[in-house]
């Protein structure tokens, strides 16, 4: 099957406007502009498309929320891509811009927004300068800025990059640091799509990247097609990001309901040689870990399949461990990060991540008891369900999950006391 | 006063501001050319970019505080980025980190070289997970004569000190 998201494995140098109209560049936008907005909403709805971002809520009916009886709307494009372990918004804004920037647009149409922002992660320094490129590119060729392909729609797309900070990749603490003030969550409701909650208090659409490169396929394939690839209640396809202990790292482009095992042999080439697989984190850093066994091998990849193996799959962010890997490191290594991450804005995420981390480092360090992996396991059981983001939800699972699953590595370093090289 | 507001960087300032519906939202943006021209974030660049945007000092400087990329005190001429998450770390990232602070001279604490040509920090994943091990120059995970900063390591697993050396030697031998 063709690539729907990173077309130039098909097709190279997509990424110039020129090869881009060539191969359907620009038609989804030009079927869209010839529709009534709300039926562009009722074709995205039909098409079963999910947010890729990680939660997995329905697009369209994400955009049905806007109310239309507001004059300034926006669309603002989450290009954040910070999670450990995912580098999929990245190939995509590398090398299919054009496609980006049509389905933005196309979102903007369909709820007649005022402009699109781009908040792009600031390590992506080189990213945004080829969107900007292509931008421009598309704005002297009529698909962006004015009198769009001569519609009498007009829209702007602006790139804004961030500066290091995962939690603006939550969608509020983004909209904060998009207005100048700091990358932390708000209170809902109000949400993004409600008067109030979105950019500048105007209702707002915030997508990932990846979900709305879908868009201009859908529109210029129709829903019925889109919705015949992957599985019943995840269509499509998903960008799978491989990262870790495999022969070959990469982005991988399957339709939803493709097994581990088809992505983890067939694609990425198995473990390194001499070893076996041991664990995954499906999901990135923030995703419930697994044992990597042949129930999870065979286990499909949609949203819901993966539930009958106790984690999600998320932004699909793989990150693979081999026997070589002691998991009581993995877990202090990911609570390193969501320490660090933790925005300071609410209690529960703050001290929670502080804590666990510094018990974590007595437990690495072979000073702590049986007791202290007790005591970890509490203190992010008592984190979950009580922060402003999901944040601090995502910090508790790294604990929970490891214990749960590999409780062998964490009494090795208590028993031995005495530090265990990972 | 008014060095970045200044015509070398008027056009771009212009630019930024002319995106957003308030001044206020041009902060991160003014911020990074701020940085451009003093090497960090230093008590100048903060004056500047809140008159610039009509805001309050101490409200710039707690932007400046809160993310991690912009420098609150002075760096090397090169600022490399090693990432040492997860997923670099299973494939040599800590190691790398730590060759380069040791090649360098340095330490956790003692970041940025005597001759202030290079800084290095350890940093949360950069989005480039299959390349691991990986760094970033200012910014960049490339140059057009090293091309990428990528997978920074021989076939055993261990660092390749040559291609890092290689790195550091073109870095210096620039002007």
């Amino acid at each position: 099957m063709k690539h729907i998201l990173l077309r130039e494995l098909d097709t190279p140098n997509i990424h110039k406007l020129d090869v881009y109209v060539k191969n359907q560049g620009y038609e989804g936008l030009k079927k869209a502009l010839s529709m009534k907005p709300a039926e562009v909403i009722e074709e995205v709805k039909a098409s079963g498309l999910r947010g890729r971002g990680g939660a997995g809520f329905p697009t369209g009916v994400k955009w049905s929320f806007i109310p239309q009886s507001e004059p300034v709307k926006y669309v603002v494009v989450n290009a954040d891509e910070s999670e450990t372990g995912t580098f999929k918004d990245r190939q995509i804004m590398e090398n299919n811009p054009h496609q980006l920037v049509e389905g933005a647009l196309i979102c903007a149409y369909a709820i007649q927004a005022k402009a699109v922002y781009i908040y792009i992660r600031g390590e992506y320094w080189d990213v945004a300068e080829k969107l900007e490129t292509a931008i421009q590119e598309a704005k002297k060729a009529g698909y962006e800025g004015d009198n769009i392909m001569g519609s009498g729609f007009s829209c702007p797309v602006y790139v804004h990059l961030g500066a290091g900070a995962y939690i603006c990749g939550e969608e509020s603490a983004l909209l904060n640091s998009l207005e100048g003030k700091l990358g932390q969550p708000r209170v809902r409701p109000p949400f993004p799509a409600q008067k109030g909650g979105g950019l500048y208090g105007e209702p707002t659409v915030v997508n990932n990247v990846e979900t709305l490169t879908n868009v201009p396929w859908i529109m210029v394939n129709g829903a019925a097609e889109y919705k015949k690839i992957g599985t019943e209640q995840s269509a499509g396809t998903k960008i799978f990001c491989v990262s870790g202990n495999v022969q070959k790292p990469g982005n991988y482009e399957l339709p939803f309901g493709a097994t581990f095992r088809e992505l983890l042999y067939d694609y990425a080439g198995g473990p390194k040689e001499g070893r076996t697989f041991k664990a995954l984190l499906p999901s990135g850093g923030s995703g419930p870990i697994v044992p990597l066994n042949d129930k999870t091998l065979d286990t499909k990849m949609s949203y819901e399949d993966t539930g009958a193996i106790g984690t999600i799959i998320g932004s699909a962010s793989l990150i693979v461990m081999d026997d070589t890997v002691d998991i009581t490191w993995v877990a202090s290594k990911v609570t390193k990060f969501f320490s660090h991450e933790s925005c300071g804005k609410c209690t529960p995420c703050r001290e929670g991540t502080y804590w666990l981390d510094k018990v974590l480092d007595r437990i690495m360090a072979g000073n702590a008891t049986e007791k202290d992996i007790e005591r970890i396991d509490d203190v992010a059981k008592n984190m979950q369900g009580i922060t402003l983001c999901a944040l601090g939800e995502f910090a508790a699972n790294p604990i929970i999950h490891t214990v749960k699953h590999f409780k062998a590595d964490f009494l090795q370093h208590v028993n031995a006391q005495k530090p265990v090289k990972a | 006063m008014a060095v970045i507001g200044n015509k070398k960087y008027q056009e771009r300032i212009e630019t930024h501001f002319g995106k957003y519906p308030d001044k206020r939202s041009a902060v991160m943006p003014l911020l990074y050319i701020a940085q451009e021209e003093y090497g960090w974030v230093n008590d100048e660049a903060i004056q500047e970019v809140a008159q610039l945007c009509e805001m309050d000092a101490t409200q710039v400087r707690s932007i400046a505080g809160f993310y991690t990329m912009y420098r609150e005190r002075p760096k090397g001429k090169y600022w490399l980025h090693v990432c040492t998450d997860l997923a670099c770390a299973l494939e040599g990232g800590d190691e790398l980190y730590e060759k380069l602070l040791h090649d360098l001279g340095l330490d956790h604490h003692n970041d940025t070289t005597g001759d202030e040509m290079f800084t290095v920090e350890h940093v949360m994943c950069l989005g480039a997970c299959d390349r691991a091990p990986m760094l970033q120059c200012n910014f960049h995970f490339s140059d057009p004569e090293n091309g990428e900063y990528r997978n920074l390591r021989t076939a055993d697993g261990k660092i390749d000190s040559e291609r890092v050396g290689k790195l550091l030697d073109y870095w210096r031998s620039k002007k």
